[in-house]
């Protein structure tokens, strides 16, 4: 098992990032759910949804600050390396980590750029949707970065990481957040089963993270449907604990 | 700022909550371990309450300007809580925006400016039909009226009828003069007590649930008997006030039975989302919701008993 490295970040980046997880309890009041695994000094890789800039603050704001130094998001070069001001941002105070999304040159290789940022020994949050999601369903099937980082570094932990809310707090094309309370729920680390087939091993990946989402939006479905009625709904669950309307969800999906 | 009063109401509170603190202490002290889920709970609660009695008390010292932000940062609270469990869309963007940056800000000036008839109407004619107005421009059609009935009932419940609190500063009841900050602890004290004795007295005496498909844990011997408490609470609060006892313990009535038809309304908001919980803010309390869903309902009817009959 790899050890986390030592921390990697500048004054600017650390300034930065503590800054930047105070504005987001401010804003949204972000509390971490550990449901399934709990904060660890072992080398991740984070996975999660995608639809806001602000996905990957409030992901890295529920970490410790040890953790957080050695976390990189990583970012698409085509978007936030179009200027200088959005590669400095990206880079020099956010250390983002920049792939490109369409690449043809061996030295542009995605995979290559993540591997060599894990084997210094730091975390990565990656979102495998590879854009941020602009349509009504919850989720977009995963494109293949995850399980190829899989299959080259079996040893780091994937942790699925469903944040809520953050794409009514600052949806796509909005600068001004609204703030509203959001929660990030970290679930049970997968693996790559052996000789699991790669669209299976992504759709079971995507499958778990959906199975964390605590409000899945079938809300049409759920109040015209007795069927679908929230477990947690009957006043004895909801007696049993706060935390019981966040399980009972996830046992109904999974 | 009258002091005597104020001075006699800190050492009243600090005494009543070492009190609590003390035979919590020693329950815990007593009880097997682990402790039982509703003895954490019960620790949580008491601890919360020390942090609200000292952050109220400090407001309480900066008179009118402290009293004015306190309650506009729980109408901040509350708004965030309610609107997380509505549902909105990306067209409602700036709807939402300006409910957080301009009503909330906007409200709380009329207040703290004495502009009685701005702040009667801004929110229910106002902005009641400009939020709709600008949901409808942007044309986003879906599930329309849920989404517009939904702010409207966030800004009503949580910026609304909260500011109904500092706005009892505004009153100017003949003979009691300088002294309105103590219509505020009046009114907080019967309530949230009215909270707390509904609570235990369901604990040791409830047996029949009023509705227990709204709420699980009220009970007609809860509501009886804190409320009957409470009264006589208000009526030896009545120095506080230009009430006399009778007068107070009625008063206190009133603003304790519109607290807990609050909690019941806010019950069945939480039953109908799925949720138990408005937040987490407040340790053992839930969120700020959970905290002020009585007062939300007792603060305007009680502002406007003191503005009808006493000024």
């Amino acid at each position: 098992m790899s050890k986390l490295g030592p921390r990697s970040f500048t004054l600017l980046q650390t300034v930065t990032s503590v800054g930047l997880s105070a504005l987001a309890w401010a804003v949204t009041g972000v509390r971490p759910i550990w449901s399934g695994s709990q904060p660890s000094d072992r080398q991740r890789i984070y996975f999660a949804n995608h639809a806001s800039h602000g996905d990957f603050i409030l992901l890295s704001a529920c970490l410790d600050e040890k953790e957080r130094a050695r976390t990189h998001a990583v970012a698409a070069a085509d978007y936030w390396g179009k200027s200088r001001l959005r590669r400095f941002i990206a880079q020099d105070m956010l250390s983002s980590v920049l792939i490109h999304r369409q690449w043809t040159d061996e030295a542009e290789n995605p995979i290559a750029i993540m591997l060599s940022v894990l084997d210094k020994g730091h975390s990565l949050i990656i979102f495998p949707e590879g854009t941020r999601n602009m349509t009504d369903a919850p989720l977009l099937p995963f494109r293949s970065g995850l399980y190829n980082l899989s299959m080259a570094r079996p040893d780091v932990e994937l942790i699925p990481c469903w944040i809520e809310n953050m794409s009514r707090v600052l949806p796509k094309g909005q600068f001004v957040p609204v703030p509203l309370l959001c929660r990030v729920i970290f679930g049970a680390p997968i693996a790559l089963a052996p000789g699991e087939e790669r669209r299976a091993f992504l759709d079971r990946a995507r499958q778990t993270l959906l199975a964390l989402n605590p409000r899945p939006q079938t809300h049409d479905a759920e109040k015209s449907n007795p069927v679908f009625r929230k477990p947690s709904c009957d006043h004895r669950s909801l007696e049993r604990g706060a935390r019981s309307d966040i399980r009972h969800d996830a046992l109904r999906d999974g | 700022m009258p002091m005597h009063e104020t001075l006699i109401l800190v050492v009243g509170l600090a005494a009543v909550l070492t009190t609590a603190s003390l035979v919590a202490g020693i329950l815990s002290w007593r009880a097997p371990k682990p402790l039982s889920s509703t003895l954490v709970n019960l620790n949580q609660r008491i601890n919360a309450w020390w942090v609200m009695v000292v952050a109220i008390t400090v407001a309480f010292f900066f008179g009118r300007s402290g009293m004015t932000i306190l309650f506009a940062l729980i109408s901040f609270a509350a708004l965030r809580e309610f609107v997380t469990l509505t549902h909105s869309r990306r067209s409602d963007h700036w709807v939402l925006l300006g409910m957080f940056g301009i009503i909330i800000p906007f409200q709380y000036w009329l207040v703290w400016t004495a502009w009685y008839g701005l702040f009667t109407i801004f929110i229910p004619v106002y902005c009641f039909l400009l939020m709709p107005a600008i949901t409808a421009l942007h044309g986003d059609t879906e599930r329309f009226l849920e989404r517009v009935s939904a702010q409207q009932w966030a800004v009503m419940i949580s910026v609304y009828c909260v500011s109904h609190v500092p706005a009892l500063l505004t009153l100017d009841v003949p003979g009691f003069e300088g002294r309105n900050l103590l219509l505020i602890a009046f009114l907080i004290i019967t309530v949230q007590g009215s909270d707390v004795l509904q609570y235990i007295f369901g604990k040791l005496f409830g047996r029949h649930l009023m509705s227990p498909k709204v709420s699980p844990s009220k009970t007609w011997e809860g509501l009886v008997g804190g409320l009957v408490t409470s009264s006589l609470l208000g009526a030896l609060l009545s120095f506080l006030t230009p009430f006399s006892p009778v007068q107070a313990a009625a008063v206190a009535f009133i603003a304790c039975l519109m607290g807990f038809l609050g909690g019941l309304v806010a019950s069945a908001i939480k039953r109908d989302q799925g949720v138990k919980d408005w937040g987490h803010l407040i340790e053992g309390h839930g969120g700020m919701m959970d905290r002020a869903d009585s007062l939300v309902f007792a603060a305007p009817v009680f502002f406007h008993t003191v503005r009808y009959f006493w000024t």
